[in-house]
This record gives structure tokens, sequence and C-alpha cells, in this order.
């Protein structure tokens, strides 16, 4: 059984087609990140989730029960807003409690529920306060206090932590991690900051233009990117997407870089497709951070750039070195001095590479 | 205004305008409010006084009412066309009031209450509609939809979230209507003196009638009162409203 699932759904608000033929599921205790770019439809998809959207095509299934046509209320879950949306003229209890008393709730369990999730949270001294009186934070932790006492199956999150300042942002996100891990409720969480997502999710699904590019850990996203708006989209400075062919020799695969003649040999590469190789138009994909200024592994692959650009950013730089006129991008230790418009030895982990075809611009 | 009012007659056929008056002289405030007691001709305002607090106080209620209702679902309940309705609205504010007044008329006729004091409620109630609710659209707009999508998370109905939720953060608007919509009712003279006469006039018609109809001499000192008792109505609202109205403003803080 499924907590949720979603299949085949399609939205569009007039002419404009927010998601398609989206297929989503996500396993008891899960913490699911949606992420992308703004406008691909993640918060829509979300609503959809909490009820608040009507579907177009498809259904939504929570427990496997079909929830398309259920009403948010009954759908037993709970969600957290971006702008909390406490209620402004009750109290901080009042608020929390609000949704118990429309579900008429015994008095006896409201008041139970309430002590429990406020000092859980540690706003039992704020009970009284209005929403106005209170920072940032503790609005926050109301916000999640409301959804905790409704013990839902499921929760919602819209982008909960991108009204707060970067610090509290970073401190917010651990706790909802520990929230995550003691209560193991399922989560489904929207954002569009990648570190957010990577460091929160057990899940991550990429989103673009009202399509799941890729949902997977977020080891098999940052590793093995399955297109190249993924291995663009996380990292940062995101992956070197460097353009070139192909070359197959009886038992040689290697990449040559257009313009020059230089093959960078991939026998290593774990194909998904090893047919038609020779010649094929590829992006040869490495992340900034596994290029090195001296050789660390064995199988690390020497060649020669010249540096164009250095960008300190304190605890490291990063370098923009120029090969055969595309960019390479590397993220090295500040400490390492490399002098500009010179050629510089630079180590490739060959181990850490995507290939993706030039075409279908998919992993290969 | 309030000078001249106390003074008596003989004072005011001297032609010292500015002088103060001999004497705090209240008697011509009471024959513009009571009369002189005798029976036919006799126009006072005490009555026509009642009929616009009866007229008033109901088409401000009601008008303030659906303005905040029709805001509300123009923005948090949005639906096909909703922008269509919104402008039809808006055109209602640019009707010049001569324009309404033949079909208003009819209606009133067919409705059987024309020259009553239900009527004019009526008709201020109608009229009042487009700019309550113009008011209450630009408020809510500026209410994060977030709490309507929250409370429906909750459990809460369409009348349930905007009596509990919107129309407690509402202060502000609701007296910036109120003021507006009263100052309007209670100061209109085409609509009260075109749907009624005689017993049902509110207080303008009446003043007016006893200001510009009046057979014998003109008797400045009681025309100046009338005029001060029609007027005082509006500044006891604005008195009133206006602390509310900044009470409203610094204790508020609506938005997260």
């Amino acid at each position: 059984m499924k907590t949720l699932k979603i299949q085949e759904l399609s939205k569009n608000f007039g002419t404009t087609e927010v998601l398609r033929k989206i297929n989503l599921e996500i396993d008891e205790g899960n913490f699911l990140v949606l992420l992308g770019p703004s406008g691909c439809g993640k918060s829509t998809l979300l609503n959809i989730i909490a009820g608040l959207e009507t579907i177009n095509e498809g259904n939504v299934f929570i427990d496997d029960y079909n929830v398309s046509k259920v009403e948010p209320k009954d759908r037993n879950i709970a969600m957290v807003f971006q702008s909390y949306a406490l209620y402004p003229s009750m109290n901080v209890s009042e608020n929390m409690i609000f949704g118990l008393k429309q579900a008429k709730v015994s008095k006896e369990k409201i008041e139970e529920q309430l002590q429990k999730v406020s000092k859980f949270l540690q706003v039992d001294a704020l009970l009284e306060r209005k929403p106005s009186q209170l920072s940032g934070g503790q609005r926050q932790r109301v916000a999640i206090g409301r959804a905790l006492v409704r013990e839902p199956r499921i929760f919602l999150f819209d982008e909960p932590l991108s009204n707060l300042d970067a610090k509290l942002r970073v401190e917010m996100r651990r706790e909802i991690k520990k929230l995550h891990q003691q209560l193991k409720t399922t989560v489904v969480y929207v954002t569009h900051d990648q570190t957010e997502a990577m460091s929160l999710g057990t899940n991550i699904a990429i989103m673009n233009h009202g399509v799941i590019q890729q949902n997977d850990t977020p080891e098999n996203i940052y590793n093995k990117p399955s297109n190249t708006f993924v291995a663009d989209f996380i990292g940062s400075p995101s992956m070197n997407l460097i353009k070139g062919n192909l070359k197959q020799s009886s038992n040689q695969i290697s990449f040559v870089a257009n313009g020059s003649n230089f093959e960078i040999p991939i026998n290593g590469y774990d194909f998904i497709e090893k047919s038609n190789l020779e010649n094929k138009e590829v992006f040869f994909g490495i992340r900034p951070e596994h290029i090195f200024s001296k050789k660390s592994n064995e199988g690390d692959f020497e060649i020669n750039l010249r540096a164009d650009l250095s960008e300190y950013i304190g605890h490291e730089q990063i370098m923009t070195f120029d090969y055969e006129n595309q960019e390479v991008l590397a993220k090295f230790p500040s400490t390492i001095k490399i002098e500009l418009s010179k050629n510089t030895k630079l180590f490739f982990d060959l181990t850490q590479i995507s290939l993706f075809d030039a075409k279908t611009e998919e992993r290969i | 205004m309030i000078v001249t009012s106390l003074k008596t007659m003989e004072e005011i056929r001297q032609g010292t305008l500015l002088t103060w008056p001999s004497g705090l002289n209240f008697d011509s405030w009471a024959v513009a409010w009571g009369g002189r007691g005798y029976g036919a001709g006799d126009t006072f305002l005490k009555p026509y006084f009642w009929n616009s607090i009866k007229m008033v106080v109901p088409a401000v209620f009601f008008s303030t009412f659906i303005g905040a209702m029709t805001g509300y679902v123009l923005t948090k309940w949005r639906f096909k066309g909703d922008q269509w309705v919104f402008l039809f609205l808006l055109f209602g504010c640019f009707i010049p009031f001569q324009a309404i007044l033949l079909p208003m008329a009819r209606t009133l006729g067919v409705l059987g209450i024309s020259n009553s004091v239900i009527g004019l409620v009526l008709v201020h109630t109608v009229y009042g509609i487009p700019f309550t609710t113009l008011f209450f659209r630009n408020y809510y707009v500026s209410v994060p939809t977030e709490l309507v999508k929250a409370a429906r998370i909750d459990g809460a109905g369409f009348f349930k979230i905007f009596f509990k939720i919107l129309l407690p953060i509402s202060a502000p608007i609701i007296v910036v209507t109120v003021i507006w919509q009263f100052t309007q009712i209670w100061n209109d003279f085409l609509f009260g003196s075109t749907f009624s006469f005689g017993e049902a006039a509110p207080i303008q018609v009446a003043l007016n009638n006893m200001v510009l109809s009046s057979t014998s001499v003109k008797e400045y000192n009681v025309d100046m009162a009338s005029a001060i008792i029609a007027g005082v109505p509006t500044l006891i609202v604005y008195v009133l409203a206006g602390k509310y109205f900044i009470r409203g403003l610094t204790s508020g803080a609506v938005k997260g």
C-alpha cells in the first residue's frame, strides 16, 4: 500500500498546461521533495494533493483510497504555507485548535493535543499571543504545530522556509529534519532551494515545465542525473557540460571535445545502452568539485587547460578554464595558487562523469 | 452658524452678523427640532430625523455587508468570468444618480414600496454596493489567499471562513466603508426628494422644505439650527469611527 499515489495527472489553467501526465508514488514514512524552478508546477501539484485545486485528468490516491473529488478537510492531510497563514485575529492556541474544533473533536482531546504539541514544539509559553506578536521562527513553529495537532497521514509543506533569513532557515531546516525522524510521518515538501531538497528529502522529484524529470534518491540525483536539465539544476556551480563526440574502436571508447583532437578514455563509464556509440554527439558532464589540481586517484585523467578567471569565496575558489573555447569550471580549496592566462595541469575524476545525448539531452 | 442659531430674530435683524448673541437662547433649536406646536403647515425635523436614521442604519449595514461578501467572493473564491462581474460592478460606480431615477421609480412602484423608508433603504443599498464592493475587494486582495486555503484544510466552510477569519481583520475597511456610506446616504437629497414626500421624507428633504418653503418671515436662527441638526450625525460618525479607524490601523498588523 502506498501512502500517496498519483496517476496520470494532468492540469491546465485555460490553455496553459501546468502539469502533464504526472506519476508519483510515496511509501509510508518517506520525505519527498518536489524541486524545480519557479513556474514548473510543483506548487500546483501540492495544491492538488491537498485538494485545493481541481484535476483535469488522472487520480490521486491516499492509502489506496481515491481522493480526487474529496474535500481538503476529509483527506487526512495538513499543510504548512510559505506565509505561515496564521489566522491574524486568533491567538496561538486558537490557531492551533481551529481545525480540531471544526472537526468537532471533544474538548478533553483538544486540550490534550494542544498541550502535547505545544510542549513538543516549545511554543507552550506563547499560547496567549497573537501572530503579530511572534517572530518569524515562532510563527513557523506555530504553523507546524497547527498541522501537527491534527495528526495527519501526510504533511504538505509549501516552501515553508523561504520567508526566513538565512541563519534561521538553516536552523528550521534541521528542526524539520528532526521532526520527521521522530514522527516518521509521510511528507511532501515543495521548494526551489536545492540545498534544502538535498538535506531533507529521502526522495527528490525534480520538475520542469510540468513534467517530472527525475524522481530518485538525493545521491542518484547528484551522481547520476537522468538528463542535462537535472545535471544543470543540481550543484553549485552546476555541472560542466562539454560538447563533443564519442569515438569507438575495438575495445576502446573515448570522448573528443569539439575542436580538439585530444581523446579522453571513458572505458569505465557505465552506459545504459552500449550500441551506436561511434561518432555520437554528446555532452561530457563533470562537476567542478570532481576536477582536481593534484592527482588523487589512480584513474584520474591528466589534462592541460588555460586558467581564465578566478572567483574567491572564502573557503574555496571557483576557477574558470578554457577547453577549446568551452568554459570549464573547477572548485579548489582557496589555499591553492593558480596563475591566470597560463596552462595548468588538471585531473578529471573519470569515475564521476556523466554522458548525455546531445540531441535528446538524456543520459546515455 | 452656531452663533446665529443662538440669537433671537431681533438681534439678527440688527445686521450685526459677527457679534456674540446677548444670551444663550435655545428657542430656535427647540422650534427646529419640535416645531411650534400648532397643526397645519408646521414643518419641523424630529420625525424626519428618525426617518433618516431608520433609512441610514439598515442601508449602511446591508450595503457594507453585501459589499464585504461580494469582495470576499471576488478575491477568494474566484470563478470563471469574475473579472467581468467586477468590471460591471465598477461600472456601477460611474452611473450618475440621475440616470437611474426613472427605472428605479418604476421598480419601487412594482414592488409597492414607493414613498416609504424601506424603498429608500433599497435604493441606497443597491446604489452603494458597487462602492462597498470596490472597497472590500481591494482590501481583501492584499490578504494572503493562503489564509483561506489553510482554513479550508482545517475544515471551515464558505461562511465560517468569512465570519471567523476575514471579518475580524476587516475593521479598518469596515470603518472606511461605513463613513463613506453614512455620509453619502445621510446627505443624499436627490433620491430622498424623488422617491419620497411628506411623512416618509428623510431629513435633508425636510430641511429643504423647511428653509425654502416658509411662507412667513424668514427665521434665520431656526434655519441655522436645523442645518446644524441635519449635519451633526455625520460629524458624530466621523469622530467615533475615526477613533476606531486609527485603532484599527495601529493594532491590526494583518499580514505575517
